[in-house]
């Protein structure tokens, strides 16, 4: 598919491809280094550990959790930067995006005196009988906060490059504004929202900074997978290295899933 | 600690010449070996990398500024990070001449590894102690006062050494607790003190005071029942080992002793 795109010119220079190459070894190398140091007669014991199963499950229910806030929470915010027209929307735009930038201690910390005990909101959320700190909740929004951007930036894309003329003529056959939204704009933008939703959960799936720093560290609550390999690593490398193969599998089934997913959307619109 | 540092330095050179000796050190680039020596005052040079624990930053940077201004030429190169973290640095040939570990654990692992150059010497000791926001919004006044419900109580986790400790004083005084955290690292426990998240939290003596007002500092007795000590040596593959015993003297002599107890430590 790649051969009949539609310029149909493919003079990559040969040097190209030998930089390329290096690139793409930066990446793979260290991940081939880690797989060399598995303890493969110790790998099934060492990940099937009662505090190893403890924070895969807790990763995968909170990176659930996340990537259905980021949904429901980016879904209309991509709307707004996409369609909206208002002042302050490419403002708007930068923040949004700035966790995708930011040093996830620094997201962790701002997260901290938000709803953090002597917080801005959790004062009151305190006087409410709902405490933030050192819960689950808590790995959810520092999770949520760093994934967000991915949806959005996905979505906004691919309403973008979808354009607005069906939605035009549903509008001028009567249909109401949710109406558009609900039965022509989402299923047009559905491979963009999926492969967002997609990046937003592994995002949240490697989430670790931020969570360590707000959140805290207690098996089951808030020691999901990264705080469980960073812990490990203290004591016993081979834990370490063995779970950091089952994080970097998950993610590569997801991505895996992600770009399999657009390139099949991308080859029914050729 | 100033007295000391000057009743030392009158042995030595005069200021002046001090002075110049370290403006000629800047000139010169490779760390060579000291010209072996003449007995008594022998000429140190060159530059000595010492991997530190994280607990010991602020002691060893004053003993690497004592150490370079009592022998000039000289020049301290500081690395500071978790004692486990260190050997493992070391062990893919991390360029260290000492290391000093928090804990007798990680020194066995790298002399394991035959990477210890001689035996460990034992300089410093350092117990746990509860740290508390300035206002100790839950009057924590003891041990047992951190298992009272509703007190939200910050640890190390077990697997690092504030958390090994943690455990042994639990067992040995009877009071289990229900920490709502188990940090891997003192500072991320006492982060979450200083941000006032918790309400107390178990850290190292040195640690509370190095945090300063921050936060406030209770001694418990039963912290006797954990005593952490601080060995430290040179690194086997060491290139400049005179320089680097020459180090670990000044670490463990009087003076050095004082900067470490000024900061809390214990004596070895």
């Amino acid at each position: 598919m790649n051969r009949q795109s539609t310029s149909g010119y493919h003079g990559i220079p040969r040097w190209v491809y030998a930089v390329a190459a290096v690139g793409g070894l930066l990446v793979v190398l260290p991940l081939v280094a880690m797989v060399a140091k598995v303890n493969w007669p110790q790998f099934i014991p060492l990940i099937t550990s009662e505090s190893s199963v403890a924070a895969l499950g807790l990763s995968l229910r909170t990176s659930a959790a996340s990537t259905i806030l980021c949904i429901v929470l980016g879904v209309p915010l991509a709307l707004v930067l996409a369609r909206g027209e208002f002042p302050g929307q490419r403002l708007l735009r930068s923040f949004v995006l700035l966790p995708l930038v930011l040093p996830p201690v620094v997201g962790g910390i701002a997260l901290l005196y938000t709803f953090g005990r002597q917080g801005l909101l959790g004062k009151s959320l305190e006087l409410a009988g709902i405490q933030i700190a050192f819960s689950t909740t808590a790995v959810i929004l520092a999770q949520t906060f760093v994934a967000l951007p991915f949806l959005v930036v996905s979505l906004e894309g691919a309403l973008r490059s979808a354009g607005n003329r069906y939605e035009a003529v549903a509008a001028t056959l009567g249909a109401r504004p949710t109406t558009v939204l609900r039965r022509v704009t989402l299923p047009l933008v559905l491979p963009g929202l999926a492969s967002g939703a997609v990046l937003s959960f592994a995002r949240s799936l490697g989430e670790f900074g931020a969570t360590l720093t707000f959140a805290g560290s207690l098996e089951g609550v808030t020691r999901t997978l990264p705080l469980e390999i960073y812990l490990q690593r203290e004591s016993d490398a081979d834990a370490a290295v063995a779970l950091s193969l089952v994080l970097v599998a998950v993610a590569v089934a997801v991505v895996g899933l992600s770009y399999g997913r657009r390139r099949n959307s991308a080859e029914v619109q050729a | 600690m100033r007295t000391l540092h000057l009743k030392t330095s009158i042995v030595g050179i005069s200021v002046a010449v001090g002075l110049a000796g370290v403006l000629a050190a800047c000139g010169t680039t490779a760390p060579t070996a000291a010209p072996s020596g003449t007995s008594g005052s022998a000429q140190l040079s060159g530059t000595v990398t010492v991997f530190a624990a994280a607990s010991l930053k602020a002691t060893f940077t004053q003993l690497a500024k004592d150490f370079e201004a009592k022998n000039p030429g000289t020049k301290v190169a500081l690395s500071f990070a978790g004692s486990s973290d260190l050997v493992t640095q070391i062990s893919q040939g991390a360029p260290a001449d000492v290391f000093a570990s928090a804990d007798t654990k990680n020194m066995t692992k790298l002399a394991d590894a035959k990477l210890v150059e001689g035996t460990a010497t034992n300089f410093a000791t350092n117990v746990l102690e509860i740290a508390v926001p300035p206002s100790n919004p839950a009057s924590i006044s003891s041990l047992a006062d951190l298992a009272k419900p509703g007190v939200k109580v910050v640890t190390c986790a077990s697997q690092v050494p504030c958390g090994a400790a943690t455990d042994t004083v639990e067992k040995a005084s009877g009071v289990s607790l229900t920490p709502v955290s188990e940090e891997s690292s003192v500072t991320d426990v006492l982060g979450k003190v200083t941000s006032g998240e918790a309400d107390a939290g178990l850290v190292y003596v040195t640690d509370v005071k190095g945090a300063g007002d921050n936060v406030k500092g209770i001694p418990f007795p039963e912290s006797d029942r954990a005593v952490n000590i601080y060995p430290i040596a040179t690194v086997g593959t060491s290139k400049n080992k005179e320089l680097a015993a020459a180090f670990i003297a000044a670490v463990t002599s009087e003076a050095g002793s004082q900067v470490l107890s000024d900061a809390g430590f214990g004596a070895p």
